[in-house]
């Protein structure tokens, strides 16, 4: 009976602090609807500024707390929100969740830089202090965290019911304008939301480095973000005591893992996969998403090469390719051949997100699938990368299946989920190379020739780059890809039309991890070796928000992101100036959804481009359409009259 | 023939009745018209026709088939085509492109996807945006985008909701032309229009509703003679709504505002 009693206070204890984070998830997202991927990543670093005042710098613990709770982490919050949030409060789930994924990468790219890996001991508040019932004996740090939750859970919902800021703030949600139009102050009410958020995400970083010191890392806290989505979706993020509940299952839900479950191996990979199983359940539970009608939207797209100039780019490449071979080292070479395959990574993400519009962030555990199927069968036969590819194509299916029914944000976490769960119960498995460990892989065979050189490798990689991208563009022009727009568009009107949402899903959910899973079965033969870490879900942030910011609508894009994410791989000296660039690039998707790439191909129809003579054929109707255009969008309230004098 | 049946369709969204048993039906080589103020929950009831609104209550029958359960794309594939108050086009896509996707749904086995899209380009007469995208042009033009894309999946039963606005007077004339001859190609063509004008030349039968109350059913003669509709359009008193328009029939003018019950659930 004591062992449940301490388990259950233990449990008690995790998920107050869970509560406090996922409190600041729902403030923020019931506020503003943005939701913030970087909630952990913004726990963890307002944790190490509390290290930095409190062992550092040698402040008191208390005087450390009330300054990142109050001063630091709102401060963060509200400069987030006015710089970040704002320029892109308008745009879809896909560029909000990419800019958010950007903040996250950012804060653990300058925690890294600012506090070097080491030790950083965290003491536990009330040290020495407690209350023992029973036997149990419950310390004044516990005390202390599940007192500061309730009193943040009461202390919430008394400013959003009865305070004026409050009420403003939640009419906000309702109607910008309409506020604007009271008197209210839309922005300001924003601000002051994701202020309190990053501060509810501090109290609850020093929390629970404070209860579990091994907390204070880059990556852990910063994943406590799963365990805080799983419990504000508890309340389908809107319901503060409904997350408070769900958090207090999911913390007690882990207690009692740890206290009870078997300690054999295949238990420990499930104790694991606990929050993201819960997650996952959450999501499932939600009701059926309506179709929505009464909005035409199109999303700008980049315009769909003629199959002469894809022609034309593919020798561009394979010369590249062949030239880089001559004048690259060695190392190099090996370097561009990773960002090869990469590109094709990033070439899974433009049917699926670039022209359906599902955000997935479970790209590097069907690369994983592709990688692990040709490292298990120690093959070097091509057909082992392709049954790779097959079995993540599988893969696609299970996570696109079960999450019919969901749309937009809730899909996207629910292929957060799945990776999660795929990186404790697959990915650390033992027989598959367990946790920190790798298996050896061969160098492909391909009818008799066998790919042993880095620059044969490279050439390989170009040719599947560029047949599949072929695919995907012929796939864009055709049937098939007009589908998977018009889905995205108005998945009610496809209904209306005798197309069937569902089976279009799981196409394209299995068309993408298949190519993924392609991706990951060349990388594992050109990497001779692959390990479990290669393939976590959080590899998926950074790789979402680089092709997204290179420009997902384009194999062009996938074939920039692709190098990129090289880049930022093998040069860690850069990664700084890597992530400016994408942080730049993030906050500019809100006008130009197209990235970097779209951009570009936007520079080259300027018509200044025509005249010195690098401009592309038609840009003066494209122009022309484009004016015409912005003076008739549907809906807009324009006079006949003016469109005429317009296209007049 | 086709005929469409709806009985004791109840719709409740919240504490609002938004359709309130109404019983109605449709022909084949009929216009049936659909009208009643806004809030009186016509483009529910055409939500409840094609599947994207599940009814509280009642049931809705093609055919003599109940398809009160039927998903929206099996429901299109049995011949019910729509077209939306609001506009869905698709609007990442080229005016044709949005045809073309409609024709490819549901193959015809007389005609190439290719040409179906032509065809009714040229029909529709909408040669000169076909290759823009549909989210830039006017919106009339994205109204008829839609009814050739309706009708690219060649339906037996066509439910149009308002598709004559943002039409001049000599685009609307020649709207309703189209209307009657797509009821003489054996089609049932259900329209949920608020002019009054265009409603009483091209309709064979009216259903009017009224907060959810299906209160008269007829010829347009009979419609415009009932007691009853005349006090839903006008009030207790009869005072102001009524344009007299100097060449035709009398205009109903109806408030602006959406309500709630008709709106507020999509959101």
């Amino acid at each position: 009976m004591n062992v449940f009693f301490t388990y259950t206070v233990l449990g008690c204890v995790i998920g107050a602090s869970y509560a406090i984070a996922a409190s600041g998830l729902v403030l923020t997202y019931a506020t503003t609807r943005i939701f913030n991927v970087a909630h952990g990543a913004t726990a963890m670093v307002m944790a190490f500024v509390y290290w930095e005042l409190a062992y550092n710098q040698g402040l008191s613990n208390w005087l450390s707390v009330l300054i990142v709770v109050f001063g630091v982490a709102p401060l963060f919050g509200a400069l987030l929100e006015r710089w970040v949030i704002r320029r892109v409060a308008d745009a879809g789930i896909g560029v909000t969740l990419v800019v958010t994924c950007a903040v996250l990468v950012g804060l653990v790219g300058a925690a890294e830089k600012v506090w070097p890996p080491g030790v950083h001991q965290v003491r536990q508040f009330f040290a020495g202090h407690g209350v023992v019932i029973g036997m149990v004996r419950i310390t004044g740090n516990d005390l202390l965290t599940v007192g500061l939750a309730v009193a943040a859970g009461a202390v919430l919902y008394g400013f959003l019911a009865f305070t004026r800021t409050g009420v403003a703030m939640r009419a906000a949600v309702d109607d910008k304008e309409l506020l604007a139009l009271h008197g209210g102050r839309p922005h300001r009410m924003s601000a002051i939301a994701w202020a309190m958020g990053s501060s509810l995400a501090a109290l609850a970083g020093i929390l629970l480095v404070s209860a579990q010191p091994g907390q204070l890392n880059y990556i852990s806290l910063t994943l406590l973000v799963v365990n805080s989505y799983a419990a504000a979706m508890a309340g389908r993020l809107t319901s503060l005591p409904r997350t408070f509940i769900g958090a207090l299952v999911l913390g007690l839900l882990n207690a009692y893992a740890s206290g009870y479950l078997w300690t054999s191996p295949g238990w420990t990979e499930f104790r694991e996969a606990i929050p993201a199983i819960f997650l996952l359940s959450m999501l499932l539970l939600m009701p059926q998403a309506q179709l929505r009608v009464g909005r035409l939207t199109g999303v700008p797209g980049v315009r769909t090469p003629e199959m002469r100039r894809v022609g034309m780019a593919t020798a561009a490449l394979l010369l590249a390719v062949v030239i880089g071979n001559a004048v690259l080292s060695n190392a190099n070479v090996n370097r561009m051949a990773l960002g090869l395959c990469f590109a094709i990574l990033a070439l899974s993400l433009v049917p699926l997100t670039g022209f359906s519009g599902y955000v997935s962030l479970a790209q590097f555990s069907f690369f994983g699938v592709g990688a692990l199927t040709v490292a298990k069968t120690h093959s070097s036969a091509p057909t082992a990368v392709l049954a790779g590819a097959l079995l993540a194509a599988l893969a696609g299916i299970l996570v696109a299946l079960p999450s019919l029914r969901l749309q937009g944000l809730y899909l996207a976490l629910s292929t957060i989920a799945f990776a999660q769960i795929m990186d404790s119960m697959v990915f650390q498995n033992p027989s598959l190379g367990g946790f920190g460990g790798s298996l050896k892989t061969e160098r492909l065979d391909l009818l008799g020739y066998r790919f042993a050189s880095d620059k044969a490798y490279a050439i390989l990689a170009a040719a599947v780059f560029c047949v599949v991208g072929a695919v995907v563009i012929v796939l864009r022009k055709g049937r098939y890809g007009r589908i998977l727009i018009a889905l995205r568009d108005s998945p009610a009107a496809c209904a209306t039309l005798g197309l069937n949402p569902r089976l279009a899903r799981v196409a394209v959910f299995a068309g993408s991890a298949a190519i993924a899973g392609l991706g990951g079965g060349l990388y594992a033969g050109l990497q001779n070796q692959v390990g479990s870490a290669d393939f976590q879900f959080f590899n998926s942030l950074p790789l979402l928000l680089i092709v997204v910011c290179a420009g997902v609508t384009s194999v062009s894009g996938a074939l920039l992101g692709g190098m990129l994410l090289m880049a930022l791989n093998s040069y860690p000296s850069a990664q700084a100036y890597l992530f400016l660039i994408l942080a730049v690039a993030a906050v500019g998707l809100g006008k130009q959804p197209n990235g970097i790439t779209g951009w570009l191909f936007e520079m080259r129809e300027h018509p200044l481009a025509g005249r010195l003579g690098f401009g592309s054929a038609g840009v003066a109707r494209t122009i022309a359409a484009r004016s015409v255009a912005s003076g008739t969008v549907v809906g807009a309230p324009v006079a006949v009259g003016e469109n005429a004098e317009v296209e007049a | 023939m086709t005929r469409l049946d709806v009985r004791d369709v109840t719709v409740r969204f919240g504490g609002v009745t938004a359709v309130n048993a109404a019983t109605l039906s449709a022909d084949g080589g009929q216009v049936t018209a659909l009208i009643g103020p806004n809030g009186a929950g016509k483009t529910t009831l055409f939500n409840v026709i094609t599947g994207l609104q599940k009814p509280t209550a009642g049931r809705v029958f093609l055919n003599g088939d109940d398809i009160t359960q039927t998903p929206t794309h099996r429901r299109a594939r049995h011949g019910i085509a729509r077209t939306f108050q609001r506009l869905e086009a698709f609007g990442s896509l080229t005016v044709e492109e949005n045809i073309r996707v409609a024709a490819d749904a549901i193959r015809s086995k007389n005609a190439r996807p290719s040409r179906v899209t032509g065809d009714l380009i040229r029909r529709i007469g909408l040669e000169r945006y076909a290759h823009a995208r549909a989210d830039s042009v006017p919106t009339g033009v994205a109204r008829l985008v839609e009814l050739a894309r309706a009708l690219a999946i060649d339906p037996k039963l066509l439910l149009l909701d308002e598709p004559s606005s943002g039409l001049s007077e000599t685009e609307t004339e020649a709207f309703g032309k189209l209307l009657r001859d797509m009821a003489a190609q054996g089609r049932a063509v259900v329209i949920v229009e608020h002019d009054m004008t265009l409603i009483m030349r091209v309709s064979d039968r009216i259903h009017v509703l009224d907060r959810g109350v299906l209160i008269a059913s007829g010829t347009p003669a009979e419609v415009q003679a009932d007691p009853a509709v005349r006090k839903a359009y006008l009030g207790e008193d009869g005072d102001s709504a009524v344009d007299v328009d100097e060449h035709s029939s009398p205009t109903l003018v109806m408030p602006e505002a959406t309500t709630e019950a008709e709106s507020g659930s999509w959101f």
